[in-house]
């Protein structure tokens, strides 16, 4: 295609055509710390537009590559970055295989991860951005990869995807204005801005962790937590998971293995402040059994 | 050599991937990506020494190939349970046929929806069973429904509610307003029967099926998989019967596809090497289909509009008579007027 780049995240690799230049540049821009070696990639993804007249009147967005959905709704062009990262979370959501893949965020300390997961606005994007401004290690938000053969999980830490009201609740916490990416307003999601990750984080990304936690955060509610059992947690995840049925009794053994060496707890909050205060104390409570046994 | 050209290459001779550099590699998977060839490529290849992430994304694809096996063989029992107080023959048809008979033709391919054949004056029984056990109705526009139940070869597409999964009933292989006139009976009473219950068709109807698929019926878009599908069960049959080019000539022609089977072997032998069971003479316009059917590039795009548009208004000429297909676009047009209102 016209324009093209190669870009790197955890264990995947992809190739992004476009028929315009801005998006690639916005992506070079916002994955600048990642390896962007031309190598043979997992998945190709194109940013085309839907006519020829299109190209330059109006122009719309069509995302494509490996895997498409049929009815996929075209972006106009300010929001081709969003096109590219959709068109790239397609990818990963219907093409990966070497990974059970959660729908979740995860950051990690000292080796041992916290995988968040929820539905969209439940605030794992939010969540895992704060707590990463405050020492902890981010490793992403939007798919956790779980190794089937160990249980690890490696990271995949993409920009975080950051909307509406978390926008300034995160502004506030990084002082690093290069971090952020262009504001896309009146998107599918409403406003976006995209944080790019600590340099660090990119760079340990091929470094797995051992999950220690599972959370299902949700948005909006008056603080609580409760305890879930296996069962429930491994009902919920067959649901958060988009390539579970396609792993078959991989997929199967890898759920069954991660929810029973986690404990879980869904906790309610009711703004991102207390979201992470509530993380960390559930960590800590941890770390004490996990010592005492 | 195009990257259409490239995929048919790479198939047929698996050695000649040894000396393909990295941006060669790329434009390779993706083309056979989006010619649905991939998961065949990563059968293919699997024995070749392969460049590690190469390797690794094929392994990926061979994981795939598996639990789609899996799922299209599930689903045509799901079908066979759906259907036992069904008395007649229920065949399997297309992709599902190779792989319920473990015909060379399956390795890799990818099977989407379930393809059926039964006897025409069975079709309302088969409808109501499988509408019973939750197949539900796909087009909901009344006159796409009365469309298919007057004119096509098939009922319109069912999708089981909780599966997601289409089945194609088919009471013939081509459609009633398409010239060629296939003996629907003659293919349900030579069908083969699985150890299931169900049956497959003959060898030389398979053949017949395809070809008819691919040169009377379609606009070529998944031609490239259909040859391949044609090369991998001719290898195969010729193997196994040396008659079997002489019962190919007589199913074809009582089937009135001599010349849709021809131009099919044509082409697989143009493009994979197919054994020639018939003599080849040169036909016309073949180069034209196997330019539209190694249309694509590196990134996976279509390529040759022109071409491709040709072959599209073609399916439709082929399809319906002038009069017929006026009155089919004039209806859609308007609809389509409407709906953006």
């Amino acid at each position: 295609m016209r324009h093209a780049c190669f870009i790197t995240v955890g264990p995947a690799r992809f190739r992004i055509g476009s028929d315009w230049r801005a998006p690639i540049d916005q992506l070079r821009a916002l994955y600048s710390d990642y390896p962007m070696d031309e190598v043979v990639p997992d998945f190709t993804v194109r940013l085309q537009s839907t006519s020829a007249l299109r190209r330059y009147v109006r122009p719309q967005v069509a995302i494509a590559g490996d895997f498409m959905l049929p009815d996929a709704v075209p972006l106009p062009l300010e929001q081709g970055l969003l096109a590219a990262e959709m068109a790239m979370n397609l990818q990963m959501a219907l093409g990966w295989r070497r990974h059970l893949l959660l729908h979740a965020s995860a950051v990690s300390r000292h080796g041992r991860a916290v995988v968040m997961t929820g539905v969209s606005g439940a605030g794992k994007s939010t969540l895992s951005a704060l707590l990463a401004e405050r020492g902890w290690r981010f490793l992403g938000d939007e798919f956790v990869l779980l190794d089937p053969d160990t249980g690890n999980i490696a990271p995949f830490p993409r920009p975080i995807s950051l909307k509406n009201a978390a926008i300034a609740a995160v502004e506030q916490e990084v002082d690093d204005d290069t971090r952020f990416g262009p504001v896309m307003r009146d998107t599918p999601k409403g406003t976006i801005r995209h944080l790019r990750p600590r340099a660090e984080w990119v760079e340990q990304m091929a470094r797995e962790t051992r999950p220690a936690l599972l959370l299902f955060p949700r948005f909006g509610y008056p603080r609580a937590v409760r305890r879930m059992d296996e069962a429930e947690s491994f009902v919920r995840l067959t649901q958060a998971s988009t390539n579970y049925v396609a792993l078959g009794d991989r997929g199967f053994d890898a759920l069954t293995g991660f929810v029973r060496s986690v404990p879980a707890c869904a906790i309610d909050y009711a703004d991102g402040e207390e979201g992470a205060e509530l993380v960390e104390r559930l960590w800590s409570e941890q770390g004490v059994r996990a010592a005492a046994a | 050599m195009t990257d259409g050209w490239s995929v048919a290459r790479a198939l047929t001779d698996p050695a000649s991937v040894a000396g393909l550099n990295a941006d060669q590699w790329t434009r390779l998977l993706a083309a056979a990506r989006a010619l649905s060839l991939i998961g065949t490529l990563a059968e293919i290849l699997a024995d070749q020494p392969l460049p590690d992430h190469v390797s690794r994304v094929l392994a990926d694809v061979r994981l795939s190939n598996q639990t789609g096996l899996r799922q299209a063989l599930w689903e045509a029992e799901c079908a066979r349970m759906a259907l036992a107080d069904y008395p007649g023959r229920v065949v399997l048809l297309k992709g599902t046929a190779f792989a319920a008979a473990a015909l060379d033709a399956a390795r890799g391919r990818s099977i989407g929806d379930l393809d059926i054949l039964v006897a025409r004056d069975a079709l309302d029984q088969v409808e109501a069973l499988l509408l019973q056990a939750r197949w539900e109705w796909v087009k909901p526009d009344p006159y796409d429904d009365a469309y298919y139940r007057q004119w096509m070869h098939e009922l319109p597409p069912l999708i089981h509610a909780e599966r997601d999964r289409m089945i194609d009933v088919h009471h013939t292989i081509l459609p009633l307003t398409a010239r060629p006139r296939p003996d629907a009976a003659a293919l349900l009473a030579n069908a083969r029967a699985l150890p299931s219950g169900l049956y497959t068709l003959s060898p030389a109807d398979m053949i017949c099926h395809a070809a008819a698929h691919l040169i009377a019926d379609g606009d070529l878009s998944g031609g490239m998989r259909n040859l391949w599908d044609i090369d991998r069960l001719v290898r195969q049959f010729v193997e196994e019967d040396a008659g079997f080019a002489q019962k190919l000539e007589e199913r074809a022609k009582l089937h009135h596809l001599h010349d849709a089977v021809a131009r099919a072997l044509r082409l697989a032998y143009r493009l994979f090497g197919t054994p020639a069971i018939w003599p080849i003479r040169p036909g016309t316009a073949d180069a034209l289909f196997l330019r539209r059917i190694t249309a694509v590039d590196g990134w996976g795009r279509k390529t040759r509009k022109l071409t491709r548009q040709g072959f599209y208004i073609r399916s439709h000429l082929l399809r319906m008579p002038p009069a017929m297909l006026a009155r089919h676009l004039w209806t859609k047009w308007r609809k389509g007027h409407r709906s953006q209102l």
